[in-house]
């Protein structure tokens, strides 16, 4: 008697497949690039978290006040943080350069003799406090528009792809510096909500409003070729209803679409917000952003340029980081997309 | 007087006046050059409107007295004869009669304007009237004396000036009535705003156009965003070596735009010759230093101030003006303009050395003489009596380096004293006739004043009589819009008392000084010197104590 099963093909074992987001993740991890730059960014959230507290223990100076006759002991030899020429004709003041250790005025001081380390991390703070909330905002605002754009189709579709039309055709710079020069002498009110003028939230809403185009119109291209896709037609089909196919069939691939955007919209409102800042029409004294800090810097770049380039520096780094995510992120979640296609 | 950068004179008595420190430069004219060559000149902005009538600021008070002239003028002098004034397009100094309430003079001939139009007694009529027609920020404080003032000041428009203006056009004579005696009447025919302009001149703020004067040079094109390019004037000839000597270079090149540390750059590197803003605070060691032999130090008589409005919340408050005098610690403020070598802290409105000086300070720990420390307890404690504590405050500063650093300073005070305090930077170029205009409602700013002449009205009558306050305005210099009706009347009876018993009026100035300061419309921060860069191609710098660098007199290697 044979055997006849033993020698039939052995029928594969059928193993469990990862979803897309344990799959997306696998990617992720094995991206060192990626890992690493988000490794990166967790340090510099941690850090400007701590700002506080590194202004309390460490610093032991009030950031946000002016220092213009402190003293600070160096060496054991007491110094005034702003220092006087001695030299030629006796003209000038000088912060005190930094002492490169942990303590007190470790970067040295601005012009106004407050600590530039506690006010980096402060900083640090309200920009990433403003690139993520005009992300958050400019995200909520550019899918509504895209999905009820893309879905509905006809003259929604219409109208508003004209209207982000018009948004895009501004430069972007342009439009956020006019946006703010209008804005920032004055609150503004939409509904309920009041941003008044100086507020951290003035910003938020100007950087979140200006890149909503930007994200909305990928969004909605890719709503406009899902809505052809088989597995679509095939709801339509069966006589899905539309609310069902949106929420079951194209919401979860447009999610990902999203993801991706995250860093990258992160990284340029970061720049945007410095770029602001930098122009007096963003953050607003005595609150710190890395681009205020720049411009406080710029007055001293001859004489301590340090207070200028230790702002660029993280700006650099943080934008860095997150453009290196972002592709790590798309490469893991969305290999075929390209972030402005449409 | 004359505001941010407004202008002119300097240097109040003869105390001061010598006063030329580390200057590498002359102090008098030269009497040999080399005609010829490019001046370029750099500030960050421009000073907005080139009509010499209007233009109230210093960066133009100085270019206007090469491209201008009036009846008389301050003679061009690097020491303090700076200060005298002479004869310009008069043939003379004029005769007073009537008791000092009557001026003739007579008018030169043969002077033509850049135009080519000959000068003449019609165009004086005229110039006189425009002043009113135009509402010139002095008009209703220089000019007021004249009889008729008060009707152009209430119509402009239909400005006659009659019974107080009169000529004789076959003589070639002017005559001048005033309402009464004016010990500073000359004195204020020799600012530009008594320039003598064609009658055909606008009735209006010429703007950018410019209007042709009598000058050795005129503005050929001038565009506020980049370049005022100014060119011998063709039909000019000297007529008067101390009044309006010829100039050496051939062409003057003002540009706008750069910021004050690459203007500094440019200069060092010769590739500009001059700037006029102070240079920023982090480049005054290098050029104590490595460019010492191009930098000169001269003292002023000016100011740098706030003003707090006097009619708006919570400066409306007399406690409130007076706890922001007591809180500012203006040792920390000097240190933000340069240190102790580059200003002094003051608390009065007059500055050191002026006429009618005399040392006061009540806004301090110790009152008395001088100031010593801020009185943070006593200021904090006029804020509670206010109840005025947690409103909000704006604070408007020039875009500069230091007068944004002193806004921040002046933030950090407020909010200590439980305002909330906002800081709001605007261009140089418009700075100055926005805190001026009452429709913007600005609360407090910072501001300069530098006087125009050597008398206290400069400063007291100016900044802060009610005629200098005029809502809606663009040119009402008395930022405060402080206006009190008995400070007015002893500023009027000082001005009687000036030219009946000097030393009577002397006395009455300096309580006014007192009794404006403890009014408090401003905080007075600190009395600034003048910090000039040159190129080292730049010959023969002089320093007039009335217009500081005197442009004309200098040339290029």
């Amino acid at each position: 008697m044979v055997n006849v099963i033993a020698d039939q093909p052995a029928i594969p074992v059928r193993r469990a497949t990862d979803g897309p987001w344990r799959t997306a993740w696998r990617k992720l991890k094995g991206d060192r690039s990626a890992i690493s730059a988000f490794a990166v960014l967790v340090v510099i959230v941690i850090a400007s978290l701590a700002a506080p507290l590194y202004a309390r223990y460490v610093s032991g100076t009030d950031p946000f006040a002016t220092n213009l006759n402190g003293e600070i002991v160096v060496d054991g030899v007491t110094q005034p943080v702003l220092q006087p020429s001695t030299e030629g004709l006796g003209l000038g003041m000088t912060p005190v350069g930094p002492t490169w250790r942990i303590g007190p005025y470790m970067l040295g001081a601005d012009n106004q003799g407050r600590d530039v380390a506690a006010r980096l991390l402060y900083g640090g703070r309200d920009s990433l406090l403003i690139s993520g909330a005009a992300a958050v905002l400019c995200l909520v605002l550019a899918t509504f528009l895209g999905v009820v754009s893309g879905f509905f189709g006809g003259i929604v579709d219409i109208g508003l792809s004209r209207i982000l039309d018009v948004l895009w055709a501004f430069p972007i710079f342009l439009l956020a510096i006019s946006l703010s020069i209008v804005l920032i002498a004055q609150s503004i009110q939409i509904g309920p909500f009041e941003i008044r003028s100086g507020s951290l939230w003035l910003p938020v809403f100007i950087i979140g409003i200006v890149y909503v185009p930007y994200v909305a119109r990928p969004i909605r291209g890719h709503i406009l070729t899902l809505m052809h896709a088989e597995f679509v037609t095939a709801a339509i089909g069966v006589g899905a209803s539309p609310w069902r196919i949106l929420l079951r069939d194209i919401m979860p691939n447009v999610v990902t679409r999203i993801i991706v955007f995250v860093p990258l919209i992160l990284a340029l409102n970061m720049m945007t917000e410095s770029s602001l800042s930098f122009l007096s029409i963003g953050v607003q004294p005595p609150d710190a952003s890395w681009g205020t800090i720049i411009q406080d810097g710029q007055g001293l770049l001859y004489s301590r340029p340090v207070v200028a380039l230790a702002p660029g520096l993280a700006i650099v780094i943080t934008v860095l980081a997150l453009n290196i995510l972002g592709d790590g992120v798309r490469d893991a979640l969305d290999p075929k997309s390209s972030p402005r296609g449409v | 007087m004359r505001p941010q950068k407004a202008f002119a004179a300097l240097i109040p008595c003869l105390a001061l006046l010598g006063v030329i420190m580390m200057s590498p430069a002359s102090s008098a004219l030269a009497t040999e050059g080399k005609p010829g060559g490019t001046l370029r000149l750099l500030a960050n902005a421009a000073a907005g409107t080139a009509d010499p009538h209007i233009n109230y600021t210093l960066q133009y008070f100085q270019i206007n007295y090469v491209l201008y002239d009036g009846l008389v003028t301050y003679k061009k002098a690097g020491d303090k004869t700076g200060f005298e004034v002479v004869a310009d397009l008069a043939e003379s100094l004029p005769q007073v009669e009537n008791g000092g309430k009557t001026y003739v003079f007579k008018l030169r001939k043969g002077i033509k304007f850049a135009d080519g139009s000959d000068v003449t007694t019609k165009d004086v009529v005229a110039s006189f009237q425009r002043i009113f027609k135009i509402s010139g920020p002095t008009a209703g404080t220089f000019y007021k004396g004249i009889v008729g003032a008060d009707a152009c000041l209430k119509a402009p428009a239909a400005c006659t000036l009659e019974g107080g203006l009169s000529v004789d056009d076959a003589a070639g004579s002017i005559t001048f009535n005033l309402v009464q005696p004016d010990a500073e009447f000359l004195q204020k025919l020799a600012v530009p705003h008594a320039s003598i302009l064609p009658a055909s001149a606008p009735l209006k703020d010429a703007g950018t156009d410019p209007i042709p004067g009598t000058g050795p040079y005129m503005i050929a094109s001038y565009d506020p965003n980049k370049l005022m390019k100014i060119v011998r004037n063709p039909h000019f000839k000297e007529w008067s070596k101390e009044a309006q000597p010829a100039g050496y270079p051939d062409e003057i090149d003002y540009e706008f735009g750069l910021t004050d540390e690459a203007a500094v750059t440019a200069v060092e590197n010769g590739q500009a010759d001059w700037m006029f803003d102070p240079p920023p605070s982090d480049r005054l060691a290098e050029l104590g230093t490595k460019y010492a032999a191009q930098v000169t130090v001269h003292p002023l008589t000016a100011m740098w101030y706030a003003p707090m409005n006097t009619n708006l919340a919570p400066f409306n408050d007399i406690r409130v003006r007076q706890a922001v005098n007591f809180a500012i610690d203006r040792a920390a403020i000097v240190k933000l303009f340069g240190g102790s070598n580059l200003a002094q802290p003051a608390c009065q409105i007059l500055p050191p050395g002026f006429p009618s000086f005399a040392a006061y300070c009540s806004f301090t720990a110790n009152p008395g003489e001088k100031w010593s420390a801020p009185d943070m307890d006593k200021a904090k404690q006029l804020v509670a009596e206010s109840g005025t504590a947690g409103q909000e405050v704006t604070i408007i500063t020039e875009d500069t380096t230091v007068s944004k650093a002193i806004g921040v300073y002046l933030q950090d005070v407020l909010n200590q004293l439980g305002y909330k305090t906002s800081v709001k930077p605007i261009s140089q170029n418009i700075q100055f006739t926005y805190i001026q205009n009452t429709n913007n409602k600005v609360q407090i700013s910072i501001s300069q004043w530098f006087q125009d002449y050597p008398a206290p009205s400069n400063f007291l009558q100016v900044l802060f009589s009610c005629a200098s306050f005029t809502p809606g305005s663009d040119a009402s210099v008395n930022i405060s819009g402080f206006c009190d009706k008995s400070i007015d009347a002893s500023m009027d009876e000082a001005e009687a008392a000036t030219i009946a018993d000097p030393a009577k009026g002397a006395t009455l100035w300096t309580a006014i000084d007192k009794a404006v300061t403890d009014k408090a419309p401003v905080a007075v921060l600190f009395t600034p010197k003048r910090v000039d860069v040159i190129s080292s191609r730049l010959k023969n710098f002089t320093f007039s104590p009335q217009f500081y660098w005197i442009v004309s007199q200098s040339w290029v290697e």
